[in-house]
């Protein structure tokens, strides 16, 4: 389709994977689309990313599973998921009615288990997997793989032996230098990855003297950690060669920006969802709004180009 | 249809200690196709770095004016802001929000509307629309910790309305159950919004006279629409989205059958 002169190009490509936009749901943040459709058309997205499948259902952690904070929220749902045939079978036949990519996030407590998600997505409709190798909030897996390069390189080794898809290697914030883990994810033949997953916070009641959430640790995300992100998404960015996926408390479009000027290619919106269900429609217009103001003709320009 | 809408505010007040009274109107495009009793909406503070919607549960529903009538208690920071709102103030409101009552299974019934607390608003507009419905009794007993009542001329106006408060300074001293064995009501069936105690009583009593109970749910909640996952309530069998034993208070909810629900 031919686009008219003064409108920028929004496309990106990610992988091989060809995004009419750069703009994407944060994984758990949008379900698999399906609670969000009544708000926002999905047509008009990148991507949605769903939230983390594993190979069976997960029954996640005890409730209060969220709490507000200054600028932000913990989250502590310990990945509460229906398992890879009911998402199969309901979510993914439901995200294909769209004109958008659909990102698989997969979890799991085990290699076995994420390997045991990869192999059942392989000859499904899926554009890419994410591999939730950071989530803060369930006791074995996930994060440990996050956490040690060796691990992340060895399980992102493994799963890219088994992907029929690119793979997104989604990375924790919760590490001392960011770009070691960056350069062990692509070490280990990651097409991609994202950052940041929730930072691990704690919120305390002081006239109950208890803490807020049942697991007492939470991830936090919002508008307060985005700064963090930021600087994460450019250590990351400057430390590898393939695409990085920025989030972190994107509220809005110029925010967005900021994360591609920091050198992501794609960016996600994550809990500011809840805030502002119509959001994520709202960020692809304002950064094609941003191009224009400054006369640059494709967002695919702006990825890393901070002065 | 779920919408985030602006509303304005027509009525704001203060109506027992700490409870505040807040009516807020629709633009006219925005008007829901429906309202149940028992459903809710998310009310955002008027300030950025509170993030989340708060779930309100929807006190009365006005078609003919546009408006809904929340009565909240304020618990923290954002429903404190939300109850310094002024008569013309715009409030930010996603709606209408979860399953509410099932009047259909309530019709022709004695039906026992206990409320305790801040559970007692939605059984305003619960007892206003079974009271419309021909042949339905509607017995209401509220609990409070004290004379500081509120909502009570609304009740008595739909049905017998009958008190209970912990300090025994009006009605029955001790709670809404002691109140319903006080006055011997004997109903086919209870809905019920309160605090946790109070709903494993109700839950108890009524599997002891082997009748229905529709309960009211409460958590912290963040998305408010079923996509988050932060407000389950465990289940006695596989819950429909995540085949678990984990329903979603915000959309399975917030109206749960008692015999259920794991509380």
């Amino acid at each position: 389709m031919e686009k008219s002169s003064n409108r920028p190009d929004m496309s990106v490509n990610i992988a091989g994977v060809e995004l009419k936009n750069p703009v994407m749901t944060a994984s758990g943040t949008f379900g698999s689309g399906m609670e969000y459709s009544e708000f926002v058309n999905l047509d008009h997205l990148g991507a949605v990313v769903t939230k983390g499948v594993a190979s069976v259902p997960w029954e996640g952690n005890p409730t209060p599973r969220v709490a507000e904070v200054y600028g932000g929220m913990l989250n502590a749902i310990g990945l509460q998921n229906p398992g890879i045939d009911v998402f199969i079978e309901r979510d993914l036949a439901f995200l294909k009615q769209f004109d958008t990519k659909v990102i698989v996030n997969v979890c799991g407590h085990t290699e076995e288990e994420y390997l045991d998600v990869v192999e059942r997505l392989a000859d499904q409709p899926v554009d890419m997997l994410e591999i939730n190798v950071s989530c803060p909030n369930v006791k074995q897996g996930a994060i440990q793989f996050g956490q040690d390069p060796k691990c992340l390189e060895e399980i992102t080794a493994k799963i890219k032996r088994l992907a029929k898809q690119p793979v997104i290697m989604k990375l924790t914030p919760n590490v001392t230098d960011i770009s070691v883990m960056a350069r062990a994810a692509e070490a280990g033949g990651a097409d991609a990855i994202s950052l940041i997953n929730t930072i691990t916070g704690m919120k305390i009641d002081i006239e109950k003297r208890q803490f807020v959430l049942a697991n007492k640790t939470g991830g936090l995300s919002g508008p307060a950690i985005k700064p963090v992100a930021v600087r994460m998404v450019w250590q990351a960015a400057n430390a590898v060669k393939i695409p990085v996926i920025g989030m972190g408390g994107i509220a809005s479009a110029e925010d967005a920006v900021e994360f591609m000027l920091a050198g992501a290619s794609a960016v996600a919106v994550g809990a500011m969802n809840f805030h502002d269900p119509c959001l994520t429609q709202k960020v692809v217009d304002g950064m094609e709004q941003y191009l224009v103001r400054h006369n640059i003709s494709a967002a695919r320009e702006i990825t890393g180009a901070v002065l | 249809m779920k919408k985030k809408t602006t509303m304005t505010v027509t009525d704001i007040r203060s109506i027992a200690e700490g409870i505040f009274s807040m009516t807020l109107q629709y633009r006219k495009e925005d008007m829901p196709e429906q309202v149940k009793p028992g459903q809710f909406a998310g009310l955002y503070p008027n300030d950025a770095s509170r993030l989340l919607p708060r779930p309100i549960s929807i006190c009365r529903w006005d078609a003919e004016n546009r408006e809904l009538r929340f009565v909240f208690r304020t618990a923290g920071a954002g429903t404190a802001s939300l109850a310094a709102q002024k008569i013309g103030d715009k409030v930010d409101m996603l709606g209408i929000l979860g399953n509410g009552y099932d009047l259909e299974k309530l019709a022709g019934k004695k039906v026992l509307l206990l409320g305790g607390g801040i559970g007692i608003p939605p059984m305003v507009e619960l007892a206003a629309a079974l009271s419309q419905i021909p042949g339905t009794d509607v017995t209401a007993a509220m609990g409070y910790r004290n004379s500081d009542l509120f909502l009570t001329q609304e009740l008595s106006s739909y049905g017998k309305l009958l008190i209970a408060t912990e300090d025994g300074s009006v009605g029955t001293k001790g709670n809404v159950l002691d109140a319903v064995r006080e006055n011997a009501v004997e109903p086919d069936a209870v809905c019920a919004c309160g605090p946790m105690p109070m709903l494993r009583a109700v839950k108890k009593f009524a599997q002891e006279k082997g009748i229905p109970a529709y309960i009211s749910l409460e958590e912290r909640m963040a998305c408010g629409v079923g996509a988050c996952l932060g407000c389950v309530t465990k289940t006695v069998g596989v819950d429909s989205h995540s085949h678990v034993r984990n329903a979603r208070i915000c959309t399975e909810g917030p109206v749960f059958n008692a015999q259920e629900v794991a509380i």
